[in-house]
């Protein structure tokens, strides 16, 4: 338990925010994570007691997706928040330094905090030709991420360039984009792919880091499991249409405009893990998702089949968590015995029996009688 | 002459053995009924279950054209929950599951899919056991079709189909039999098969008997892992997909089962995992049926000539008895007049 | 007529038929009737279920197991127990034994009644029971089934039933003439009634054989008809042992007069038995099946109870003194029914498997119709036997109070 009063102080000085959205935060946070009742409470204590943990955030071939997704984060003053959970050290998009001199501050941020900071990586890291397709300030990428990633607490890569590739490598992959866990293997790197990935998987790994010390558990691919461990098509709010073989079959068609499944239009979700359709995008309600809106999934998260397999080839089932009555190969059917039919035969066979043999019986014992003559 | 005790067990033995001699060797005979090939225009579907993903679009198009209720198994009436083909499903997908599920295909720790519906046999048991000619079998398709208005409702069809098809309704007071009949009822407008035309991955496909056997030793030849294009809705429609194929069993579910099957299965998992039955023999159970009847039975020759000796007996007994009663086998009087 | 008891040594050496059938008279309201009609009357409401609701609302039966006891018992059974007639009718008309003839009647009433409510039990099995006719019509029946030629032969058999009683009612109506016609060629349907049973009796085991692999090895064979027919005929001696005694226990009857012929019927069953049991056992090991006699699980259990009570009788009767034990007698005829009941059962339920997951075992309302319809068999037998001349006797000393 923590001293309401301080945290009540303390949280409007900092945040400017009102204690109880203060905590709403912190629930969400946990609830994302799917952690169990009382960890809100945890990060409370986490995010206002700690120290802030600095980040360093490199960004290489990249859209800036990642970090557009994270400033859309829209719960109140949410981009106050992550300003103010971490100390943001180094981040080419948000800084107003340029040029050598913000190259100056990271390095000397990275030395204050070495072995302490987390190092976030976004877009994908050419290797042919030695890297020289992405460079900043003379150093290539993949120089760049092999020295900052020395000293880091915690390497995330976030976005599906930076976790494997990405769009820049599609086929034929002229400048051989590779992800940061590729590069920097066996280094654990915990990835949150997605194109670009909900921001709340990615603030949620940072608050577990944060809170509890240590990454939340994640998967062989370093997806944390409690975002990348369900198919889209387990969670997804047209399954029912796939199960009764609902299926649009052209943009704007009946079935389109009713809603229907959209596997005939090529939708991965089939094959693709990720959280979209449970947490969706953007906090503006339901819907708010590539299927939700009428599109297929495009499996940005999988490597080889996001910007891989064309969007409109048909997905191959991972695996069936089938709903319920679904019929499987074998289904007990019929009715056994009752109580009333057991009884019913035993009434019957008893009688039958005890009848049958109580007749022999007599007719033994009248043949005896008159075996010993006393019928003439 | 009369007839001994001894005498009578004797030829009894005798006759018995005999007409056990005939039962048996009757197959061997020229009399014996041989199985029933394919037609030559049979029509057929080939089923995939490598290419199915057990969306069941199938099974709504087929409850669609035949206008047939929903089914609720879970309690909620949502949507359609048949676990088992029945007397208001004609077509059912049904999936296999072992330990992870992981592996779509495999029959360890993986999962896959199976349809079951009419198999269209060669040489349908049903239809030989149907007294009322129910059950028929289209020479030119080889449909095998129902007719409730000739059906007596006796479920020897039910009973005899050894793929478990025919199911009858057991909850309505004017019941029929209820089974694919390949939509045979759409044909006159140039449709066919409704699961096939609704498949998204071409995992059922409609097509004539010996398209559908090309398309089937095309399949058999790819090599697992590459990717290949397969046709959806029929051979021919050149809507195709592309697809690695998968790893077959290497047989072919209907292609020699009980004299073969219009309607067969390609799969990735043993049949028998799939709680299909299987080691079926070549021979079907229609002929072995109709061959000891035509044996004991046929052009009522053996039941013509025993007749002739009962009757011969019984008249030569009547002559023989003195008491006049005796054939009034229900006398009034007793016997005295 | 004087009322006095034949020595039995004299009625032995006799070995004539004794003179006449008489009706036994006495009251038909009483405890036993009394139970009957009950049972009838839970039997018609449950019927009256069946026909409202369908099959499903007073049956267990699904399409893992599409008959049930309303076939297997109702009518591949109860024909069985019918067979006396058939038993009564070989022995006494074709093979002239005429010390047999005083047992005719009662069985042929109980085969009348068997058959006649057999034939009516497959119309309330059948689902679509107003097409019924079509198994009989040109055009629609099938010739291949052998279901077909089931119901028409026992549809024959049913009528050809009726005819050889009818001298009866054409005599109560005063249609001399016709009933003397009838006499001259009533040989012709003598020997119908027994090629007719002949042929559906085995039949009724054919029906299995379409089955294939459904019917475990321990059942399926092609030697089926045999099989079957073999075990009806049997049914039909032991049927009339029973009926014998219970007619004369039940009406308090001396039944010293027929022990001779029933001491003879009883060495033809033992070498029915005998017959079947050497066929059954040699097809098993013929075929193979042999070693599935004990891996089989309830179908091992099921297969052995059936052989113990078949060897039973012969053991039994293999004595020469014990055949002339009425007791003796009925304990082998008795275990010879259950025998046969038992094997039907059997081949029919318990030896068929469509599949994994289904399972059948009859419900009770289904078990209260079966009973209804042996209680209406039961009662309409007592009726017929206190009314008309069935049983013998003499007919004016009807031995029961009137």
């Amino acid at each position: 338990m923590y001293d309401d009063t301080e945290i009540s102080r303390e949280i409007a000085n900092r945040f400017n925010l009102e204690r109880r959205d203060f905590l709403k935060f912190c629930a969400a946070m946990a609830a994302t994570m799917g952690l169990p009742k009382g960890a809100e409470a945890e990060i409370a204590t986490a995010i206002t007691a700690k120290e802030r943990p600095s980040v360093i955030w490199l960004h290489f071939q990249e859209c800036t997706g990642c970090t557009e997704s994270m400033l859309r984060a829209e719960h109140p003053t949410i981009e106050k928040l992550i300003l103010e959970i971490i100390s943001l050290d180094y981040h080419e998009t948000l800084f107003a330094a340029a040029g050598h001199q913000v190259e100056a501050a990271r390095e000397a941020a990275m030395k204050k905090n070495w072995g302490k900071y987390v190092l976030v990586v976004e877009g994908a890291i050419p290797i042919k030709d030695n890297g020289i397709y992405c460079k900043i300030g003379g150093k290539t990428a993949l120089e760049l991420v092999k020295e900052c990633a020395e000293g880091a607490a915690a390497v995330i890569a976030i976005g599906s360039c930076a976790s494997w590739g990405g769009m820049p490598s599609t086929p034929p992959n002229p400048t051989g984009s590779t992800g940061v866990p590729e590069i920097l293997a066996p280094k654990p790197v915990v990835t949150i792919p997605g194109c670009p990935p909900n921001p709340y998987n990615f603030l949620s790994t940072v608050v577990h880091f944060l809170t509890f010390g240590a990454l939340p558990a994640i998967d062989d691919k370093g997806r944390p499991k409690f975002a990348y461990s369900r198919l889209i098509h387990e969670n997804c709010e047209r399954r029912a249409h796939f199960d009764a073989g609902r299926f649009a079959l052209e943009f704007g068609d009946e079935g389109h405009r009713k809603g229907y499944c959209l596997y005939k239009l090529g939708c991965k979700g089939p094959e693709t893990y990720a959280n979209c359709p449970a947490i969706l995008f953007n906090d503006v309600g339901s819907g708010s998702w590539p299927v939700g809106t009428g599109h297929p999934c495009i499996g940005c998260t999988e490597k080889h089949i996001g910007f891989e397999k064309p969007i409109h080839a048909l997905a191959e089932l991972q695996n069936q968590r089938p709903p319920l009555g679904y019929a499987r190969v074998v289904e007990e059917q019929g009715a056994g015995a009752s109580i009333g039919a057991i009884a019913t035969v035993a009434a019957v066979g008893g009688l039958a029996i005890g009848a049958g043999a109580k007749l022999v019986g007599n007719l033994g014992k009248s043949e005896n009688d008159q075996d010993s003559g006393k019928q003439g | 002459m009369t007839i001994t005790r001894r005498n009578f067990l004797r030829s009894a033995a005798g006759g018995t053995a005999a007409a056990a001699a005939c039962a048996t060797l009757a197959p061997s005979s020229a009399q014996a009924r041989d199985t029933k090939p394919i037609p030559e225009n049979a029509v057929g579907l080939l089923y995939d279950a490598t290419l199915c993903i057990g969306c069941k679009a199938c099974m709504s198009a087929c409850k669609e054209v035949n206008n047939l209720p929903p089914e609720n198994n879970v309690g909620e009436n949502l949507w359609d929950t048949p676990l088992e083909l029945s007397g208001y499903t004609y077509n059912i997908i049904k999936i296999y599951q072992n330990g992870t599920m992981e592996h779509k295909d495999k029959a360890e720790n993986g999962f896959a899919h199976i349809k079951r519906s009419c198999l269209h046999c060669g040489d349908p048991s049903c239809v030989s056991a149907c007294p009322t000619s129910a059950m028929t079998k289209d020479g030119n398709t080889g449909i095998v079709g129902y007719n409730k208005d000739a059906c007596i409702g006796c479920r020897y069809c039910v009973a005899a189909c050894p793929f478990g098809v025919p199911q009858f309704q057991y909850d309505t007071p004017t019941p029929q039999i209820a089974k694919c009949q390949l939509c045979r009822h759409r044909m006159p407008e140039g449709k066919y098969a409704a699961c096939a035309e609704s498949c998204p991955t071409g995992a059922t496909i409609f097509g004539t008997y010996k398209a559908l056997s090309e398309e089937i030793d095309r399949r058999k030849a790819m090599t697992p892992g590459q990717p290949n294009l397969f046709p959806r809705r029929t051979p021919e429609s050149g809507d195709t997909h592309e697809k690695a194929a998968a790893e077959y069993v290497d047989h072919v579910y209907g292609q020699k089962e009980v004299g073969g099957t219009q309607v067969r299965y390609l799969s990735g998992v043993a049949f028998d995992k799939l709680a299909l039955p299987v080691g079926l023999p070549d021979r079907s159970y229609a002929a072995d049926s109709e061959t000891l009847q035509h044996s004991l039975y046929g052009g009522m020759v053996l039941p013509g000539v025993a007749l002739a000796g009962l009757v011969a007996a019984a008249w030569r007994g009547s002559r023989d008895h003195r008491d006049e009663d005796d054939q009034d086998i229900f006398d009034q009087h007793g016997g005295q007049k | 007529m004087v009322n006095h008891p034949i020595p039995s040594e004299v009625a032995r050496r006799l070995q004539k038929p004794k003179a006449g059938h008489a009706a036994i008279g006495g009251d038909l309201i009483g405890p036993v009737t009394i139970v009957l009609a009950l049972l009838i009357g839970i039997a018609l409401f449950f019927l009256a279920q069946r026909f409202i609701y369908g099959l499903g609302a007073v049956t267990n039966i699904n399409n893992g197991y599409p008959w049930g006891i309303w076939v297997v018992w109702d009518v591949v059974i109860a024909t069985g127990f019918a067979c006396g007639g058939y038993a009564m009718a070989l022995m006494c008309y074709v093979l002239n034994k005429g010390e047999f003839h005083h047992l005719v009647r009662p069985a042929l009433t109980a085969s009348l009644f068997g058959y006649s409510l057999g034939g009516l039990s497959v119309l309330l099995d059948l689902g679509r029971y107003w097409n019924f006719w079509h198994i009989l019509w040109p055009g629609y029946a099938q010739p291949g089934s052998v279901m077909f030629e089931v119901a028409a032969c026992i549809s024959c058999y049913i009528l050809v039933l009726w005819i050889e009683f009818s001298p009866a009612f054409l005599e109560h109506f005063g249609f001399k003439n016709l009933k003397a016609k009838l006499s001259k060629v009533m040989f012709a349907f003598i020997g119908l009634g027994v090629l007719l049973p002949t042929m559906h009796q085995s039949s009724l085991g054919s029906l299995l054989v379409v089955f294939g692999y459904q019917i475990h090895p321990l059942w399926q064979t092609p030697l089926l008809p045999l099989l079957f027919l073999l075990t009806a005929v049997c049914m039909g001696f032991a049927v009339v042992i029973l009926e014998a005694t219970l007619a004369a226990v039940g009406f308090k009857r001396d039944i010293h007069d027929e022990l001779p012929m029933l001491s003879k019927i009883g060495k033809i069953i033992m070498g029915i038995i005998v017959a079947y049991l050497v066929i059954r056992i040699g097809d098993l090991v013929v075929r193979g099946a042999i070693f599935t006699v004990f891996t089989s699980g309830i179908k091992s259990v099921m297969f052995l109870i059936e052989m113990a009570v078949f060897i039973y009788p012969v053991v039994v009767l293999s004595k020469p003194s014990n055949r002339k034990q009425l007791s003796k007698l009925l304990a082998a005829a008795m275990s010879m029914l259950t025998g046969a009941v038992l094997y039907r059962i059997d081949a029919f339920l318990v030896a068929y498997d469509t599949g994994p997951g289904w399972h059948y075992f009859p419900s009770a309302p289904e078990m209260m119709v079966t009973i209804g319809v042996a209680s209406i068999e039961v009662l309409a037998y007592i009726i017929f036997v206190r009314k008309f001349p069935v049983l013998p006797g003499h007919p004016t000393s009807s031995t029961a109070a009137e």
